[in-house]
């Protein structure tokens, strides 16, 4: 049995992209598609969730995800409360489930967890009480969701489609999480070819399993490729044996106006952020005609307001 | 009873007679997805009308929400204009609860306040719940409550209604 699905198949929680059907993966795009236009308007919001209470649980910190998550909420007219627990009672010794009991005595109707530990949003979904839905925004190395789903949208809006594509993963995918999201989301919708490109210490074994090409070259890599979504490479893989150093790395794998010159002409630079600039993105590249690194942003908004306006209709 | 409901052309043109003395050169025509959308482009031809064309999917103002989640299908607001003290002429096909109307109007105010709004229905099937009645109105009919007034678009662009 699917967790993330009521039996009639609806979505209940939002935890991993792994296993939803193409159709709810559509279904949530085309919504998102139709809260486009909130943020445009005098009055930025609609009262769908008026009344619904949103607690943001970051056990882990995160500005622009929690942030994001916050104003799609807001702009349904849900109450959000965000926790920041590494600095709230965690600290103090409470157990997670304990911390969730007592939220849900404060009649939450939603969960956004972002933890360190993967599978703590599943751990959170097997426990809650049944009108309760929860997101995961970002556990361990296991999932991202929405921000799977915020690149899938953006390629859509920049690509028009998915069957006619070849996109390429480039960095640190065996320490992510967006990257195990945008694969799954990536297949799950038909594009013909995944890619992912990086050494060898940073791609798990194994992952072609997931359906994907595997390059440790850009220049093989990159040929032919409509879209380029570069992996933030995290400061603290340096400390360990894994990479030589990051003026190192950026040599043979960061993505500078050269690089991009072997992908198609037209093709699109993405990013889940933050950026290392001069580690794996050049700024030229990063703030160039081909970056929609930005618009990432802004869609975030709206892919997360379509998964909250899903998960939290016809649940009550 | 399928036979007892007028042609939907002829009931527009009824419509657009009412309505064109009323109308200025400022006037917004604003249709409700998805039936009064069709209507509205209809009038908004016949009428002449200079502005641009407006259209409202009310599914994020349903007072039904947390009973029955969102429209699978939800289409896109289109408002191509500042409403701000502007005449709106509000266009459904089927005025019965008022439930829509009420969640348009609220829409509406979402984008600015404007000067006045009136209503225009194909057809008002009474059982009102709301203090909603409409300004123009093509037919006035009494249907059974478990029936519906569908107003479907053919292929060719065609409108029919049926009672189902």
């Amino acid at each position: 049995m699917n967790l993330q699905l009521t039996p009639d198949g609806k979505l209940h929680h939002l935890l991993t992209l792994d296993g939803l059907p193409r159709a709810i993966l559509t279904q949530i795009l085309d919504t998102a598609e139709s809260f486009m236009d909130v943020g445009e308007r005098e009055v930025k919001k609609v009262p769908l969730l008026r009344g619904k209470s949103i607690f943001n649980l970051f056990f882990e910190p995160s500005t622009r995800t929690r942030t994001t998550f916050e104003i799609a909420a807001k702009r349904l007219s849900a109450d959000v409360v965000n926790l920041n627990i590494a600095t709230s009672s965690q600290s103090k010794g409470e157990a997670i489930l304990d911390t969730v009991d007592n939220l849900s005595a404060m009649n939450a109707d939603m969960f956004i967890v972002r933890h360190s530990q993967s599978g703590a949003a599943h751990f959170i979904a097997r426990h809650v009480a049944p009108h309760i839905s929860v997101v995961n925004a970002g556990d361990g190395r296991h999932a991202h969701p929405t921000q799977g789903l915020l690149d899938m949208f953006t390629i859509r809006r920049y690509k028009g489609a998915f069957h006619n594509l070849t996109v390429a993963i480039v960095g640190d995918v065996l320490h992510s999480r967006v990257a195990r999201s945008q694969i799954h989301a990536l297949t799950t919708l038909g594009v013909p070819e995944v890619r992912v490109i990086g050494p060898k210490t940073l791609l798990p074994t194994g992952v072609e399993q997931m359906g994907v090409k595997v390059f440790h070259d850009m220049e093989n890599g990159l040929k032919d490729c409509d879209v380029i979504i570069m992996l933030r490479l995290q400061n603290e893989r340096m400390k360990g044996a894994l990479l030589p150093s990051a003026q190192e790395y950026f040599k043979f794998f960061g993505l500078t106006p050269d690089k991009l010159a072997l992908a198609k002409p037209d093709a699109i630079v993405m990013h889940p952020g933050p950026m290392n600039r001069g580690v794996e993105i050049d700024s030229e590249v990063a703030d160039g005609p081909q970056s929609v690194i930005l618009p990432q942003v802004t869609y975030g908004i709206a892919v997360r307001m379509a998964v909250m306006a899903l998960l939290a209709g016809g649940t009550a | 009873m399928h036979d007892s409901l007028p042609d939907a052309g002829s009931l527009i043109a009824r419509l657009a007679d009412a309505i064109a003395p009323t109308l200025t050169p400022d006037t917004l025509i604003v249709g409700i997805h998805t039936g009064g959308v069709w209507v509205a482009e209809r009038l908004h031809a016949l009428l002449k009308c200079v502005q641009p064309l407006g259209t409202l999917d009310i599914s994020f103002y349903r007072d039904d929400f947390s009973r029955i989640g969102l429209h699978p299908q939800v289409k896109p607001s289109t408002l191509p204009f500042d409403l701000e003290s502007r005449d709106i002429l509000l266009v459904d096909d089927v005025l019965h609860s008022g439930r829509t109307v009420r969640a348009a109007m609220n829409e509406l105010f979402d984008y600015g306040r404007p000067a006045s709004i009136r209503l225009a229905v194909l057809i008002d099937r009474g059982d009102h719940e709301l203090p909603v009645r409409p300004d123009f109105v093509g037919l006035t009919i009494e249907v059974p409550r478990h029936q519906n007034i569908n107003l479907s678009r053919l292929d060719d662009g065609h409108l029919t209604l049926s009672l189902a």
